[in-house]
């Protein structure tokens, strides 16, 4: 038996045709076999987690009974009749949540490389699952905890590795019920087209940038030796093996969710056609973006403006860009190239909407038509990809890493 | 109930600079007249004017889109 990573080889798509035959029958003729989707869950959690990744597997079991356990009881806190609802015992929540995978995150920056012995294959997008969970719960619209359907949404393995980030209402909703047969059909039609547009863009497009092009322009920028044209060569060919590979992977996992009569939300939506900034942020990794839209950049700015931290509304907006957008540099992970990444969005937002308050108050001389959207469009795309050149960690190999040659 | 009403649009005014007291149906979010910052002020002036507490995870963007579904709304949590 071999293991895989989701999506990674023809086999993997092989095994998902055949398991999800008799949900699919069943979905058709108006049932969820639960039972049934259970089973084909374990079985592709084990292909990831299980084999050579056996201690992964530990983990991730270890990791969700105390996440279940934590969310159970932050709920029943909040369930009890006259339920105080204090602000700490939320926070404790939060951070209780997010400890295990600081840690994951922290290990490699102080020891050296050396991964956390609690980390596992998509711990990041499990977390997102659960804080947004235990906010909904505080905010008081997640009324009801089932721990078996809290671990079927934590686990829901078509989106395990590398999300889309879905939310447990709607998450329940769909899980709870089962499509009308014509619109069930209309699902699969969807999915079964994204699994096909997901083999184009990872298996044809990410391919030839990612495998093809890339090793070429990297070594041809290596033995230039410091700055080359080889440099903006790499920036468009990584921007475009990140951009296929993770819309790739973004459209398996939707197809399959649908396949699933679940309607998991989509990650991408043409960002390159990005006119600004913010723009691309609706655009790109949306389900990630949305999520901090949601539960950083909104619940900072309520708080900020409640409790008068600024007096101004555009201060108030730019501080929490620069914020919302550095714990996203954090998050990916404890090097200056993810956190300058962060914060180049940040600053990016805060030019942006300062661009377009000027623009809004000058709207008579400063002219606006196909041109000038063309042109925005090019420095939005650019700028973009600048900073995918930064994340990429290749200036970091480039010119602080050890010398190869 | 009308009183709900106007409150809304006044608010919607303040933030947004127009007036929708004729377009009740147009969608805030694909003009780009309101955005996350607009929603939370939005949110903040609901909570102030009338007492709305409706918490940011209520908020769902769809079913929050237009001026006649923000008073609709509204008038469901009185």
């Amino acid at each position: 038996m071999r293991w895989y990573i989701p999506y990674g080889n023809p086999t993997y798509f092989i095994w998902l045709a055949v398991a999800l035959i008799p949900l699919m029958l069943g979905l058709l003729y108006g049932h969820r076999f639960r039972w049934c989707q259970t089973l084909i869950s374990l079985f592709f959690l084990i292909l990831t987690f299980g084999g050579p990744n056996w201690h992964t597997g530990i983990a991730l079991i270890c990791y969700l009974a105390y996440q279940i356990v934590l969310v159970g009881a932050y709920s029943h806190y909040r369930q009890r009749k006259s339920s105080a609802n204090k602000g700490w015992v939320f926070v404790l929540a939060v951070v209780l949540a997010i400890v295990p995978l600081i840690v994951v995150k922290v290990t490699p920056a102080i020891q050296s490389g050396k991964q956390s012995i609690i980390g596992f294959l998509g711990i990041s997008y499990i977390t997102f699952k659960v804080v947004q969970t235990i906010m909904e719960t505080r905010d008081g619209i997640i009324k009801d905890y089932h721990p078996v359907v809290f671990a079927q949404f934590l686990l829901f393995f078509p989106t395990i590795s590398s999300g889309p980030i879905d939310r447990y209402r709607r998450f329940v909703s769909d899980y709870q019920n089962v499509p009308a047969q014509k619109d069930y059909l209309d699902l699969v039609q969807t999915g079964v087209h994204y699994v096909f547009l997901g083999f184009l863009y990872k298996f044809v497009l990410a391919y030839f940038f990612g495998t093809v092009l890339m090793p070429q322009i990297q070594f041809a920028a290596l033995m230039a030796h410091g700055f080359s044209w080889y440099i903006v060569g790499y920036m468009y060919v990584y921007s475009m093996d990140l951009f296929f590979d993770f819309a790739g992977y973004s459209l398996f996992a939707v197809g399959i969710s649908y396949l699933m009569g679940i309607k998991t939300p989509m990650n991408f939506n043409q960002p390159f056609k990005s006119k600004n900034i913010k723009d691309f942020w609706n655009r790109w990794h949306m389900t990630l973006s949305f999520w901090f839209r949601d539960y950083i950049f909104m619940r900072l700015v309520f708080f900020m403006m409640k409790h008068k931290t600024f007096k101004s509304r555009i201060t108030t907006a730019n501080v929490c860009y620069i914020i919302n957008m550095l714990i996203m540099g954090f998050w990916h992970g404890e090097t200056w190239f993810y956190i300058l990444y962060g914060l180049l969005h940040g600053c990016a937002l805060v030019v942006n909407d300062t661009w377009l308050r000027y623009k809004k108050k000058h709207r008579d001389k400063i002219p606006h038509n196909k041109l000038t959207e063309l042109f925005a469009t090019f420095i939005t795309f650019n700028f973009v990809c600048f900073t995918f050149l930064i994340f990429s960690g290749f200036l970091n190999t480039l010119f602080f890493g050890p010398s190869k040659f | 109930m009308d009183d709900v009403k106007e409150t809304v649009l006044s608010i919607l005014k303040d933030l947004t600079g127009e007036d929708f007291s004729t377009k009740l149906d147009e969608n805030l979010y694909d003009s780009a007249l309101l955005d996350s910052m607009g929603t939370v002020q939005l949110l903040l002036d609901l909570q102030d004017k009338l007492g709305v507490e409706a918490p940011i995870s209520e908020f769902n963007r769809s079913e929050w889109d237009t001026p006649a579904k923000i008073i609709a709304k509204v008038e469901a949590t009185k």
